[in-house]
This record gives structure tokens, sequence and C-alpha cells, in this order.
């Protein structure tokens, strides 16, 4: 099959065009707006992407490939990240860490087997007055300690 | 005694002091009778496009971003031209480890921003800007949004804000999870819908920037501070600053965070110390004790010693008058940080306190540095991956001296032979732990002490 926008989406894609003078300009936000549908960017996706913005499908897999928030893969239904950074590593980043994995079960990069949650370690996310922190899919959770992260957890699995 | 500013922080404390009418209430405090909304904008919006750069330089703003450059000088690059439109880019792709100041502004005074947008596009003569946001800030894009909307119902931005026939609009572009898209050729990239590679310069931005047509690029806290400085006359800005008569005017976004009692953002007047801004600001380093040492501005800018005396004996020499003092008593300026061996950056210090080990440190950031490197020069793709394996190597204890060495070799090979920026902002750092920090790296390479040890948390 192949993919499409739904109508709400497309409005927003119209939105976006009128923003720009090019349509390439809207690569990465439309890559957003797909990802949010689909839940991660397959070539279905890209040929879709390409398409619409007529653009050659390599440079949008290029686009792709190149940065870090688009999932190549199917990930779980919520995504948590870990900062792992130093201001965030000196204020106990490490601990954080192995709460999320020993709560979850997994390693970064795993999804748990129920398919919910997927776990990652991100790169400074400029927090870095209020560490340890943790996003969980988009929200910040700031000034953590390994319990609080515990019920953050706690409420994402059995949601 | 400390004097805190309050120009952009002062709707900070104040409920939902990002709408439209917290800020008219926060600037009719601070500058007197109310205006009608936006008044630096609509006193700019009287003024021509050479009086707003004559007057922009003035404030002596100094990129907020970490390279310092000029704000107005910036600005006066920008040549009209009829075949070709011009664009503002302002980059809130924050993200350089140590950082969290940009963002506070935009989750809490987003109205400084879209003001400070509008008086820079008709100094730059541009109809257009864009705001670039790293997409995991998603609060600050919803404030921005929000921010932007009210401005469009207001007639603040459109077709004729503030009853002149020049249009001005503001947009948020989103990024997808790339430090090295805050460099700002990666950036204009990014924002055409390309890998976020940097271009080779020249032609610099302000000949072809955006959409192949001249661009003004400013960091978000630069543009944010331009509506203080014109509502106070920008020569008056300037001068709050303790090192105005280097040309480094007005106040700034101070931040502390690592072992520090109260880390935080705090605005003041440039030329700060950062004893003020640990021990004044920050409360502290943690558990009272000592300072190993201190990042100044962002992951980029090189380590100083807690215990580091400036040397300068010379009479000539611009750090002279601290001769003997110790560097966390000189004032925190672009020249002055860069005469004192490092640099001023972002301004925001990461304190690491006695009992962290600085080769676990530089791991850290080694690895950041590794994982970022956009990959398009070989020296800095393949030297930031050395680095960081080599520094591995020695904390496992399965290094010789002459790889400790080499380290050496490998940065200052990285320099300067890089497209942008970044490889500079990975060697210089890298240089800055190795130099100040010998003795603990070769105690790794001796077998004297093991990664099981080494802490980054203390107490």
């Amino acid at each position: 099959m192949t993919f499409a926008l739904t109508s709400e989406r497309e409005r927003e894609l119209e939105a976006l065009l009128a923003k720009y003078p090019t349509r390439t300009a809207a690569c990465i936000p439309l890559l957003h707006l797909c990802q949010a549908q689909h839940g991660h960017i397959d070539d279905e996706v890209v040929e879709f992407v390409a398409a619409r913005l007529e653009m050659p499908p390599a440079e949008v897999k290029g686009a792709v490939t190149f940065y870090g928030l688009f999932n190549q893969r199917p990930s779980g239904k919520h995504q948590v990240w870990v900062c792992k950074t130093l201001p965030c590593a000196l204020r106990g980043a490490g601990d954080i860490l192995k709460q999320c994995e020993h709560k979850l079960g997994i390693h970064p990069g795993e999804t748990t087997a129920d398919g919910k949650v997927t776990l990652r370690t991100a790169e400074c996310l400029a927090s870095c007055g209020t560490a340890p922190m943790i996003q969980v899919d988009g929200e910040y959770f700031e000034n953590l300690t390994p319990e609080r992260v515990d019920e953050i957890l706690t409420r994402l699995t059995t949601s | 005694m400390l004097t805190r500013s309050e120009f952009l922080t002062k709707v900070y404390p104040v409920e939902e002091g990002w709408t439209f009418a917290a800020y008219e209430r926060a600037q009719t405090a601070l500058f007197g009778a109310a205006s009608g909304g936006y008044r630096a904008a609509r006193k700019a919006a009287a003024m021509s496009q050479a009086d707003i750069v004559a007057e922009a330089k003035k404030a002596n703003i100094r990129g907020r971003g970490g390279a310092g450059f000029p704000m107005g000088v910036k600005w006066g690059f920008m040549r009209p031209s009829a075949a070709k439109p011009a664009y503002l880019v302002v980059n809130a792709d924050e993200g350089e480890p140590g950082t969290h100041k940009d963002r506070t502004i935009m989750e809490r005074n987003p109205h400084a921003v879209i003001e400070g947008c509008i008086i820079a596009c008709y100094g730059i003569g541009a109809h257009v800007a864009y705001i670039y946001v790293r997409d995991e800030l998603h609060l600050s894009k919803t404030r921005l949004e929000g921010a932007i909307a009210e401005a469009r119902a207001l007639g603040h931005l459109g077709k004729a804000p503030f009853g002149r026939d020049y249009p001005v609009d503001v947009f948020v572009h989103t990024g997808a999870g790339a430090y090295i898209c805050g460099e700002e050729t990666a950036l204009l990239n990014s924002l055409e819908g390309r890998r976020g590679e940097p271009r080779l310069k020249p032609p610099f931005p302000a000949q072809a920037g955006a959409f192949g047509c001249p661009t003004t690029v400013n960091n978000l806290e630069t543009i944010a501070l331009v509506p203080t400085a014109f509502n106070l006359g920008c020569a008056q800005f300037s001068e709050l600053s303790a090192l105005h008569k280097l040309g480094d005017g007005g106040v700034r976004l101070y931040g502390v965070n690592g072992h520090v009692k109260k880390p935080g953002v705090y605005e003041l007047h440039v030329g700060v110390t950062l004893r003020e801004l640990i021990y004044d600001l920050g409360g502290g380093v943690l558990d009272d004790r000592g300072l190993l040492g201190v990042i100044p501005g962002g992951s980029s800018t090189p380590v100083l010693r807690g215990d580091e005396v400036i040397h300068a004996p010379d009479e000539a020499s611009p750090m002279h008058q601290w001769h003997g003092q110790s560097v966390l008593d000189v004032p925190m300026g672009v020249d002055t940080m860069r005469a004192a061996g490092s640099m001023v950056g972002t301004c925001c210090a990461t304190v690491m306190a006695v009992g962290t080990c600085p080769v676990l440190a530089m791991e850290n950031l080694m690895a950041f540095y590794h994982h970022e490197s956009c990959g398009q020069c070989t020296p800095c793709r393949e030297g930031s991956a050395w680095i960081h394996r080599i520094v591995s190597k020695i904390l496992d204890g399965r290094a010789t001296m002459d790889e400790l060495d080499s380290l050496h070799e490998i940065a200052n090979n990285v320099m300067g032979n890089t497209i942008c920026a970044f490889g500079d902002g990975m060697a210089m750092p890298a240089l800055g732990f190795l130099k100040k920090f010998r003795r603990d790296f070769e105690a790794y390479v001796r077998g004297e002490r093991k990664r099981a040890d080494a802490r980054l948390v203390v107490g």
C-alpha cells in the first residue's frame, strides 16, 4: 500500500508550503509530519515526500539518514530519551540511565517486547541547568532522581 | 555586590509571562508609558535601514552563539538588491553541551524574539525571518508560534506593521536532531531541506545564504536583546557592560551548571567573572568542595583549571592588569576569555568539583563530537573518532605514552583543516584537557588509576 497523509495533515502540508520560497524547504517538516502519522520513515514515505516536493528520492533519503530524529525502523509507541552529555552526567545521568534500563529491561536502542517503549540516549538537550533530565514523547522531565524516573516510567508502561 | 539585570528575564517569573499582555506590561515598567505594543520595533519602523544599522553598531552586541562577532557589523554586510530578496535566519538550534539559555528565552519571553526579528528585518532589508529551532524543543516551538500568532493578529506582523508599507513575517522552522545544524551554513542547508552539511565560505551568507539570497544569521539571544538595546538607546545599552570599552556591550544571559548548588540562568551585564558566576550566582561548588575546573561557555571552549593564574608580565599585554590573579577573576568577555586561553562561547559554564575525573569528562565530550561530526571532512570525521577511541583506551589502561602523545598530533591536524569550525570546536577542548590535566592522563597510562574508580558525580 502506498503512503498517504490524512486530510488534516494534508492541510498542515499546504500551510508548510506557504512558508517557503521553494518546495524542497518543506522536506524536514514534512518528514516530521509523516513520522507522526506512520511512526517511522520507510521507502514508501520517502517516495511520497519526493513526489510531493518534486525532489529526487535519493535526496530525501539523504536527509532521512542524516538526521538523528528520523526512525528508519519501526520504534515503540513511546520514546524515552536520556541525556548523557557531560552537564547531565556530572549530576547523575548515569544512574538515571541505569534506572531506565532496569525498569524497562532493555538497553539504549532497544524497544520493550510489548512494543510500548523505545529507550535511547541523547546528546545535550539544552537542559543543563536542570540536569539530569529525560525526554518522553517530546515532554521534558527535569531535575530528576532515580525514584522520580521510576514513577514516570510506571505511568508510561501502565497507560 | 552583584546586581542582576532584568530586561529579558523580567517576565520570566510572571504568570503566563510569554503572552503579549505580559510582555507589554514588562516593557512599560522598564521603559515608561504604554506604546500600543512593540515600542522598539515601532521606533525602528520610522528609521531608515542605514540608521538602524548605525544605531545597532553602537550596541556592541557580540554574537551570543559563541563566535562573538559584532551583530551590527554583520547587519552592515547586507547590501540591498533589487534582484533578490534578503532573509533573516535566527539560530535557535541550541545544542552545545552546557548551553541552556536560548531555551529559556523561547519558553518564557518569546515576544522579545519576535520584536527583535522585526527590527532586524528593517535593518537588513528582509521581509521574512525564519527561526530555526531544534526539533526537541517542543515547548519553545509552541511558545514562539503562539507569540507569532498574537503579533499577526495585532498587525505587528503582516502586510504593513506600524503603518509602514513594509511587510514583515516570521516563521518557525524545525531541525531533526543534528548538532552541526547550529553551524550557520549547515543550518541554511537544513532550512532548504537538505542534509545539514556546512558549506564552503566564501560566499558568506550575506552574499549567498538561504535559497541563494543575501542572509543574516544571528543567534536567538542576540536577536532577543535588540528591543532592549533600541529602547534604552544602543549606546546606553552598550555602557551597561563592564567591558564596554573593549567593544563588548550590554547585558547577556549567563548559565551555570554541573557541580554548583544553584544551577540556572541569570541575566547580568557583560563582564561578570567566573568567580561571581560560580560562587555568587551558582551558590558555590557542591559540598563546598574545591574547584577542579570550569568549561566557561559550552563544550567547545577549552577548560580552565580552578587554580589557574594569569601569566602576562608584559605590560603591553591586554591581560597584564590581571597578571598574577586567578583566571576566575577575569571579567568574561569575548576578547578577555580568548586572551586567557579559552573562549566566552555561549557564556554557560560547566563546573567540575575536585573529585571529578577529567579523563572521563573528556571521554564524555569526545563521544559527543564523534557522534555529531557530520562526516563531510576527513580530518574531523576520522579525528573525532580516533580521539574518542584513544581516550577510551587510556581510561581502560590499554594505551601507551606514545598514544597519549598522538592525541596532540591528531587534534592539531584537525584544527584549521576542515570546512567549518566544528573541527576546531572539537580539537581545542581536547587539547585543553590534555594540557591542563596531563598528569591525570599519565596516571591511567601508568596503571596508577583505573576506570572503575573514575567519577563524574561527586559526593
